[in-house]
């Protein structure tokens, strides 16, 4: 801990994670085991985003499903199109759809730079518009979580309602190709897979940097008190907007690439639940720091499928039970534990010192 | 530094729900003034300061500098050079000293200074921690210092702003007899460059510090002058007749804060 | 016309059962301030209340009837034990109250697959509720369910019975009190830690009423709680804090113009317009129908 300082700290993490990621998983574990790690490093990647707006801007960001789906069915949408082959229509829309043709606005997906682009800046857009909005009338605290909820739930509804456009609550499924490379080989899903872990790292790093920056201690300071950030000639709305909506952005980013790592999306992802998951790791894990809410998600999306495959109901009870207690009793996430117990201990010590001196 | 400018209030009036708090009052503050607001509980002192910094609607005009305020949103009142701080010292507890100040100091800076770290201590936040006496404590989270301590750094924070006037709600509420003093003086420091507002309560305080003084009484402007020519209104020392602020104003040393 | 019509009564049922399910949150979240997301399992455990009266009770008719009381107390005692144990640590922190309750309600569901399974289950309705009143006769008739007027009068009962409550009884002024100023209450000699299980008695008891009403328009399930909270906390928040008649109005309103928008689009579209037409609402009113104007606003 006392060896290494600041910047020298930062880089030594990066080159661990680093190592840890490119090189030690990739020859521990199987083809198959790895592949889930790469579903569980896009769940980190969108608590990446929600430490920045939550942990630091204190936005409680309960409909990061809506951003995470935009991306991923973006990109999705592409690579249906490019399964398809030109001029032919996608597999679901032959099966339940009377269009002979692709929808209006299905067809810039055909072109894979403004697919590439939308997973990102669509959600972003979105966010944007949404955002602008609700800050600019001071909707915060649990209006912007309710309603940032009702927003994932209402996307989730709508996406199922349009079966013959959007596959309905099968999502897009069966997505065989991504960019010319066939994802059932298993060495192109191993680079999908590196492609990953190298967009977590960056986006960590993204983050990291608006954290230390200026900004990221006017962020707190809108937290703490957004009144008074407003009497300082700051535009509280501002500052929250840039935080919501790069966690939109990166959300959008781990959407995209959940697609070609699982295969499909489907509106049982983006919804209320997942939305709420994606909370529950940053919570676990520290909302407020980054190391913690990656490392959280990625061990609470662990600990979901090592548990809710042999036993499902005993998952969901832990599940819960983790979330209290994380929430109610250790607000900090396992992230705060460390200091959490120094100060216990150092409290016990000042009353032994406190009772030995008064024995004395 | 920008020259201080006035503050011209004119038949102000704010109303909750049919209560009216504010009942056309008219002020005329002149740059460089050390202006006491006084009056009982419930005379409108804070809400008319809510109305300048424009928390609450209001009707009337407050020109500042020559240019209307009322219809402004909040932050613009800022950004003109109105700063102000409230009962309760609110800064910002997780944050440092020394970033609460460089906070405040930056309401223009531009998107990539905002991006990137702070590598030095800018030259404004460095005067205002040795003009409020918090130099040593610049690495301290804010929540950790003292009441007195906060309600420095929070006019600290409007001295980097560089605000051309300064609106105080009860600076030295709570403060020990030290503290009022060095705030006092701090008080006329800035004034110096600036125009100072503030509320009180207490009547030594104001006795000892203030260059002019406005009485309100029921949302309306009972009396104003300097602190000899208030005390001697007999309309003040009726309404201030049955509390214990009566002696007070007549001359006897009473703390009300 | 007579569509029209049809349409402004279901949408007027729709709104029926959405206040039924907002009033318990009008209480906990409008009065108290706590985000309860486990008040959805509360319904649910209203709904399942009934569904285990009928087993029992021959005769749908009165294990109707004697559910309401009984899943009154059954909901309300889940929620005094929630707020003891962890909701009274957490007044503080209404965020974080969201999220905490939010992992009860995973559990909750959990144990409801765990004693009646996963697939829904389905009551019968009593007899005396089975037909339908013919509002309008003649060639093109407008025809009522029974249930769906006994709903509705369900809610109105239950609205007048909580604003008597509220304005009347010893409880609800010390309710009151304790909502406007804590601090005084307490001095007062009020327990508040009192007044507030009591509160969340009464409002996760409604939820309980409310899983009644529910089982006679759809099936019972473990998920039923999370098809229906957000739609109650979207009628607290649009409606204005703390504010019955807002809850009451906003609960019809959004219930006729999802009626409308659902006869003229899909079921889907439908709920978006209306979310958006709620997000529109409250650029116009961020604080909701009916706010309480306080000169406090730091």
């Amino acid at each position: 801990m006392t060896l290494l300082h600041g910047r020298a700290r930062t880089w030594a993490g990066f080159a661990g994670a680093a190592v840890l990621l490119f090189a030690l998983a990739p020859l521990a574990l199987t083809d198959f085991r790895l592949g889930l790690l790469a579903k569980y490093l896009c769940t980190a990647m969108v608590a990446v985003g929600i430490c920045l707006a939550w942990g630091r801007g204190g936005l409680l960001t309960l409909g990061q499903g809506l951003f995470f789906g935009l991306g991923g069915y973006a990109m999705a949408m592409h690579l249906k199109i490019a399964d398809a082959g030109p001029g032919n229509l996608p597999d679901f829309m032959q099966l339940y759809g009377t269009a002979t043709e692709l929808p209006w606005w299905w067809r810039p997906f055909a072109n894979p730079a403004f697919a590439l682009a939308a997973t990102v800046l669509l959600p972003m857009a979105v966010a944007a518009l949404l955002g602008s909005f609700i800050f600019r009338r001071r909707v915060k605290g649990a209006y912007f979580a309710i309603l940032s909820q009702a927003l994932a739930a209402a996307f989730a509804i709508w996406l199922i309602g349009q079966q013959a456009t959007t596959g309905g609550t099968n999502g897009l499924t069966d997505i065989q190709g991504f960019f010319g490379y066939d994802l059932d080989d298993p060495v192109n899903q191993r680079t999908v897979y590196f492609v990953i872990a190298a967009a977590l790292l960056l986006l960590i790093a993204l983050a990291r940097q608006l954290i230390h920056s200026r900004y990221g201690e006017l962020l707190v300071a809108v937290r703490d008190s957004e009144e008074r950030v407003r009497f300082l000639g700051y535009d509280p709305a501002k500052v929250k907007l840039v935080a919501y909506v790069v966690a939109a952005g990166m959300a959008g980013l781990a959407g995209a690439l959940f697609v070609p790592a699982v295969g499909i999306i489907s509106p049982a992802m983006i919804g209320i639940v997942p939305s709420i998951e994606f909370v529950i790791g940053a919570a676990v894990g520290g909302r407020a720091s980054l190391v913690g809410a990656v490392l959280g998600a990625i061990g609470v999306a662990w600990a979901k499928t090592a548990l809710s495959e042999e036993f499902p109901a005993a998952w969901t009870y832990f599940q819960g039970l983790l979330f209290i207690v994380a929430l109610a009793f250790l607000p900090g996430g396992l992230a705060s534990l460390g200091g959490v117990l120094r100060r216990r201990r150092d409290r016990q010590r000042k009353a032994a010192v406190v009772a030995v001196g008064e024995a004395a | 530094m920008s020259e201080p400018a006035g503050l011209e209030i004119h038949q102000l009036r704010v109303s909750f729900d049919g209560f009216t708090a504010v009942d056309g009052v008219d002020l005329d503050v002149r740059p460089g003034d050390l202006r006491f607001l006084i009056g009982p509980n419930g005379a409108g002192k804070t809400t008319l300061v809510d109305a300048v910094t424009g928390l609450v609607k209001a009707e009337g005009s407050v020109r500042f500098g020559g240019a209307e305020l009322l219809g402004r949103s909040v932050h613009r009142i800022a950004r003109s050079g109105i700063g102000r701080t409230f009962q309760t010292a609110t800064v910002f507890e997780e944050l440092t000293v020394l970033q609460n100040l460089d906070i405040a100091a930056g309401a223009g800076r531009s998107v990539w200074t905002m991006l990137r770290r702070r590598n030095d201590v800018p030259e404004p936040v460095a005067r205002a921690l040795e003009t409020i006496g918090l130099t040593k404590l610049a690495g301290s989270p804010a929540g950790t210092l003292a009441h007195g301590q906060k309600q420095w750094l929070e006019i600290g924070m409007l001295l980097v702003q560089d605000v051309r006037l300064l609106l105080l709600d009860e600076p030295v509420a709570g403060m020990s007899h030290d503290e009022r003093q060095a705030t006092g003086e701090l008080l006329e420091r800035i004034s110096a460059e600036r125009t100072v507002v503030v509320i009180e309560h207490d009547m030594d305080f104001m006795r000892s510090f203030a260059r002019s003084v406005s009485v309100l009484h029921a949302g309306r402007l009972l009396s104003e002058g300097t602190v000899a020519e208030v005390q001697a209104d007999p309309k003040v020392q009726e309404v201030y007749l049955g509390h214990a602020a009566a002696e007070t104003v007549t001359g006897v040393a009473v703390q009300e804060a | 016309m007579t569509v029209i019509l049809g349409q402004t009564f279901t949408g007027i049922s729709i709104g029926a059962v959405l206040l039924l399910i907002a009033l318990g949150l009008s209480l906990t979240f409008g009065q108290m301030n706590v985000i309860n997301m486990a008040h959805g399992e509360f319904i649910m455990a209203g709904a399942y209340t009934t569904y285990v009266l009928q087993k029992s009770i021959s005769g749908a008719g009165i294990s109707l009837l004697v559910a309401l009381p009984v899943a009154f107390i059954v909901s309300g005692a889940l929620g005094a034990l929630l707020e003891w144990l962890l909701i009274r640590r957490l007044y503080l922190r209404p965020l974080d109250t969201l999220l905490v309750t939010w992992g009860v309600s995973l559990m909750l569901q959990q144990l409801a697959r765990d004693i009646f399974g996963a697939p829904n289950v389905q009551t019968r309705a009593p007899d005396w509720l089975t037909g339908n009143v013919t509002l309008i006769g003649g060639a093109d008739p407008l025809t009522v369910a029974n249930s769906r007027l006994f709903i509705l009068g369900l809610a109105v009962a239950a609205v007048v019975a909580l604003t008597l409550t509220l304005r009347l009884t010893p409880l609800g002024r010390r309710i009151r009190a304790v909502v406007q100023n804590r601090d005084l209450a307490e001095v007062s000699g009020i327990s508040t830690a009192r007044v507030d299980r009591t509160a969340f008695f009464l409002g996760s008891g409604l939820a309980g009423i409310a899983g009644v009403a529910l089982t006679l328009v759809g099936p019972i399930g473990p998920t039923m709680g999370t098809n229906v909270i957000i739609d109650a906390f979207l009628v607290i928040v649009v409606g204005g804090i703390g504010q019955l008649k807002g809850t009451v109005i906003v609960a019809f309103v959004l219930g006729v113009l999802q009626s409308v928008l659902e006869y003229s689009t899909t079921l889907s579209v439908a709920k978006v317009l209306v979310l958006v037409a709620i997000v529109a609402f409250l650029q116009w009113r961020p604080q909701g129908l009916y706010t309480l104007r306080t000169r406090s606003l730091v």
